[in-house]
């Protein structure tokens, strides 16, 4: 925790730290590993346009192609795992934030018995290791006799999901207490009123940046899904049973996707802050 | 009216003395808070303590598995007549995720540091997107393209045995080192993020008092510095060292034949063999293990409750 | 306040662990185990509760059954014909049918699979295919004692009568082929890179070779790897005894110092790229390899013999359209169907006449004079069957003899 405290209002803003010459080192290794992180996605990328003779990818370079591209639906089984992917994320992401707001609120507000085992369990959650928050949901499926599908995956994503937007609705919340609910009813506001003009708007960031977490988090998810699927297979599935006898190219297309939709999304939203700033 | 008012009582009653009483006073929290307990209660806490009951079953798979308080599975799998040797693996799964926290470390601090000190204001932001950019694809494709890049006859190697770095036999795949390297590469994220926002809360001024006390950078950095993003770190070593120890991903893909983890052992005995109870009960020691080293972690930070540490 | 306020030294020395987190403690653990015991109750069904108990009267059963124009069709990958991502034998299929079928490669090894479908099969509910192909071994015996695969209406499938070779009809591990037909059966044997590797492969001792150290892959399921060690050690698998199991465990170990890994179907991946110089092999994969541009790699009979194993078409219980899978079933038992996926799979084709077709029709002598594909008497000879196990307790003990070495 960092001991400086808020800077009186009275002070002068801080300068910056005097000029003095900067060694090179440090700027060299951030680019340096920085390149090493994208180095994959650049492979990645390039190869998605390799113009392999059978449907998998190799790394002998065969020429530019944009087939793989127009025939991404053709792999069986890879459409159907990134739409259900896509679903459970979606499906988690909502029903999440539905469970974990109103809990995050009672959390950070409030004081009540049973609060401490309450925020020790959401703690859990998060701290758990994957594999074993999989094989303690295997376990529990397989002797209450639940059928491992579809239902089984998403109920496992909430809950982990849940833990996430807890904590972040919760860092949202932390300091700003009742006092403008408070307010609200000192100046008239019945309670409805107070929390749908002041809390909910309040609470709108949390719940967005909560509900992205959320959903990157389920997409992205290997280790407890291949617990609970059964039969059903998402997409993080799929790349991993392919990847074993090699990886169809429409794999690396979709990937390269994903990832410049991210980039573009990344790149507006920053945009719109710089903007919002002036 | 009551779901607005203020919860703590006035200082001169005395607090309510029971579970109904309290409800009834100011019912809002447990309200709120009942769904996503009785949520949390019946798919999280439970399919814990189910876990410790599969593992206390004997069977197999083709008579079925039933209760029977075996706790003898236990020293079965761990104690000296083994037959297999899950410490082994369980020791390796920790010492995995000990060298990987320590490499992100090493890499994450400085480039958390560049970020938040040397580069200029209005770059801050996109700085750390591109460090972030890199987990918007999928870490199974990540971590196959990193088994392509480092294969024997894949571009690096050829690279570095052109310029004679390298003997003919190196070989990177297959080695501790390429597992710990993936490990360390997929959790980069988790590390950075918690040393950046410690280091942004830094007031300047104190660097600015630091400098001209100490006059030597490197006496500034380990004397203010670090103590004072101690909090980042701890949440970064949390966070990376429990992915990485039970992970079963990397070492699968990155792996070869003295690679084998406690993740995997656990994945391979649900998902292959069926073993349910040695499955179970490999999971329980895992998770034990893993919670004694957290407590232990906690206490040395210098706390009872480990949640305030993040 | 000063360092002697009594208040102060109270709360410096106060014992961390007061009484109040011990019973905390106490209270969540008792919890537990209450809970624990109470989850008791429900175990955990084993196969032998499934169906078997079951008796059904298949007639009726199928003469109730329809066509209903969709299959779900389970198999390994690298198992059909391709054609720059399209399946031209299942797009004839549904030409001829009107029956779309739903392709998943999804099938790694047997282990794996059936440990995913075993669940629901002893819970009785569909496990969303119609046809699964599984290789002759324990999950096999499994799936037909247990009664988890129907009975195969013969009636519907004069192909197969018709066209299938005499060593596919009735095989011991499944008696008038009442629950399955033969996809395509394999060799298990060695293939090596000729370019990277420092000499020629010819037998199982040159994977204790140590000029291939770091360089050799071996597979990671048990029966086959026990095959091979048993194999090596001068044993047919089919005839051995526990002891033997002990001794090819040993041979295994020893050559476990040049192994690079114990590989699914992705050692043709390492083998491809150049990580692996020798690996265990698929008759089949290497053949393909070859016609994919890895003119390198060479499919070996190793001197000890290879393993020759059958993968089996079977329709699991509960399969929302057996009788489009019977129809499939009977579709590809053509020389001209099976010829078709033969000439692209390479493994050895269950349709003796397709040798006519391919070498006919599709002009590909490579593929129609094999004897890979079309395998003679003096090939036959070199192949061994795999091990058969009698029960559970035999599998187990196999699997606790080989598990140690591949868990390391």
């Amino acid at each position: 925790m960092s001991t400086a405290t808020s800077a009186p209002a009275a002070v002068a803003a801080p300068t910056a730290p005097p000029k003095k010459r900067k060694g090179p080192w440090l700027p060299i290794f951030f680019w340096v590993f920085l390149v090493i992180t994208l180095l994959p996605i650049i492979t990645m990328i390039v190869y998605s346009f390799n113009d392999t003779p059978t449907s998998r990818i190799t790394f002998r370079w065969h020429g530019f192609t944009t087939y793989w591209y127009q025939n991404l639906t053709q792999v069986q089984g890879l459409p159907e795992a990134f739409l259900l992917s896509v679903v459970i994320a979606l499906l988690s992401a909502i029903i999440s934030i539905a469970l974990g707001v109103p809990l995050a609120m009672a959390l950070e507000r409030y004081k009540f018995w049973g609060k401490s085992a309450l925020s020790t369990t959401v703690f859990a959650d998060i701290a758990a290791p994957s594999i074993v928050v999989g094989a303690a949901s295997l376990s529990f499926f397989l002797s209450s006799n639940i059928t491992l599908g579809f239902w089984t995956v998403l109920l496992v994503h909430v809950t982990f999901c849940l833990a996430y937007v807890v904590v972040v609705v919760r860092a949202r919340l932390s300091g700003s207490g009742m006092v403008l609910e408070q307010a609200a009813a000192d100046l008239g506001a019945t309670p409805l009123v107070a929390f749908t003009k002041v809390t909910l708007p309040l609470l709108v960031p949390g719940m967005i940046a909560a509900g992205a977490l959320a959903l990157a988090m389920s997409i992205d998810d290997y280790v407890i899904t291949s617990f609970v699927a059964g039969p059903a297979v998402t997409f993080p599935l799929f790349v991993y049973g392919a990847a074993k006898v090699g990886l169809p190219p429409q794999v690396l297309c979709f990937g390269t996707i994903i990832f410049v939709i991210g980039l573009l999304v990344m790149l507006l939203n920053s945009w719109i802050t710089r903007r919002g700033q002036r | 009216m009551t779901a607005l008012a203020p919860t703590a009582p006035a200082p001169t009653s005395t607090p309510p003395t029971n579970l109904r009483a309290r409800v009834r006073r100011n019912p809002a929290p447990y309200l709120l808070a009942l769904a996503g307990a009785a949520w949390l209660l019946v798919l999280f806490v439970i399919p814990l303590i189910s876990g410790l009951a599969v593992s206390l079953m004997t069977g197999n798979p083709q008579e079925g598995y039933t209760f029977t308080w075996n706790w003898g599975v236990y020293g079965q799998l761990f104690g000296p007549g083994a037959s297999t040797p899950y410490w082994l693996f369980l020791g390796r799964g920790i010492f995995y995720g000990v060298m990987a926290t320590i490499v992100t470390i090493l890499v994450g601090y400085p480039m958390a540091y560049f970020i938040a000190f040397r580069a200029r204001p209005e770059w801050k932001n996109a700085l750390l997107l591109l460090v972030m950019l890199s987990f918007l694809v999928s870490f199974i494709i990540r971590t196959d393209m990193w088994a392509f890049l480092l294969s024997d006859q894949g571009p690096v190697l050829t690279v570095l045995r052109g310029i004679h770095l390298v003997g003919k036999d190196f070989h990177i795949l297959g080695t501790n080192a390429a597992v710990i390297g993936g490990l360390a590469y997929n959790d980069l994220a988790f590390m950075v993020l918690p040393i950046y926002l410690a280091l942004e809360r830094i007031d300047p001024r104190l660097i600015e008092a630091s400098a001209d006390l100490y006059g030597k950078k490197p006496a500034t950095f380990f004397h203010t510095v670090l103590p004072l993003t101690r909090s980042g770190i701890f949440a970064g070593i949390l966070l990376v060292f429990i992915d990485s120890a039970g992970d079963p991903v990397s070492p699968s893909l990155l792996g070869g034949t003295h690679t084998y983890t406690i993740g995997q052992a656990i994945q391979d005995a649900y998902l292959t063999n069926q073993q349910y109870n040695v499955a179970a009960a490999l999971s329980t020691v895992l998770m034990i293990v893993l919670g004694v080293i957290l407590f232990a972690y906690a206490r040395i930070a210098g706390t009872d409750n480990i949640e305030d540490l993040v | 306040m000063t360092p002697t306020d009594p208040a102060v030294m109270r709360g410096l020395t106060q014992a961390r662990l007061s009484r109040r987190t011990l019973l905390r403690g106490a209270v969540t653990g008792l919890g537990a185990m209450a809970m624990a015991a109470t989850l008791a109750g429900c175990g955990i069904k084993g196969s032998d509760a499934g169906q078997a108990a079951r008796n059904i009267d298949w007639k009726a059963f199928w003469a109730s059954q329809k066509k209903t124009g969709h299959l779900d069709f389970a198999n390994w990958p690298l198992y059909i014909d391709q054609d720059k991502g399209k399946i031209p034998s299942l797009e004839m299929f549904t030409k001829a049918t009107g029956i779309k079928v739903n392709y998943q490669a999804v099938i790694q090894n047997n282990a794996p699979f059936y440990a995913t479908i075993a669940p629901q099969l002893r819970a009785q509910q569909s496990i969303g295919y119609d046809i699964i192909v599984m290789t002759n071994g324990w999950e096999v015996t499994e799936l037909i004692n247990n009664g988890f695969v129907m009975e195969l209406d013969h009636s519907r499938l004069p192909n197969f009568a018709k066209y299938a070779a005499d060593n596919v009809k009735n095989p011991p591990y499944d008696p008038n082929n009442a629950h399955s037909v033969v996809w395509q059966s394999g060799f298990t044997g060695l293939a090596y890179n000729k370019k990277l590797a420092p000499k020629k492969v010819t037998s199982f001792q040159d994977l204790l070779d140590p000029a291939f150290a770091g360089h050799v892959g071996m597979m990671n399921d048990n029966t086959e790897l026990g095959g091979a060690g048993l194999l090596a050690t001068g044993v047919k698998p089919v005839d051995s005894t526990p002891d033997d199991w002990r001794r090819a465990a040993e041979w295994l170990i020893k050559a476990r110092s040049n192994v690079s890994g114990y590989y699914d179907q992705s050692y043709i991946d390492k083998l491809q790229n150049g990580d692996t110089w020798v690996s265990q092999a698929w008759s089949g994969d290497i053949f393909q390899a070859q016609a994919n541009g890895a003119t390198d790699i060479e499919f070996v009979v190793p001197e000890e013999g290879q393993a020759i194993w059958h993968d089996n078409m079977m329709i699991p219980m509960q399969a929302q359209h057996p009788v489009d899978a019977l129809e499939w079933m009977n579709f590809y038992y053509t020389p001209e169907i099976a010829g078709i996926v033969e000439d692209w799979v390479n493994y050895i084709c269950p349709v003796p006449d397709a040798k006519q077709y391919i070498a006919d029709e599709l002009e590909d002598p490579d593929v129609s004079d094999s004897p890979l594909v079309f395998p003679t008497a003096d090939m036959e000879a070199r192949s061994n069957e795999l091990y058969v196990f009698k029960n559970y307790d035999e599998y187990e003990l196999w699997n606790s003899i080989f598990n140690p070495v591949i868990q390391s």
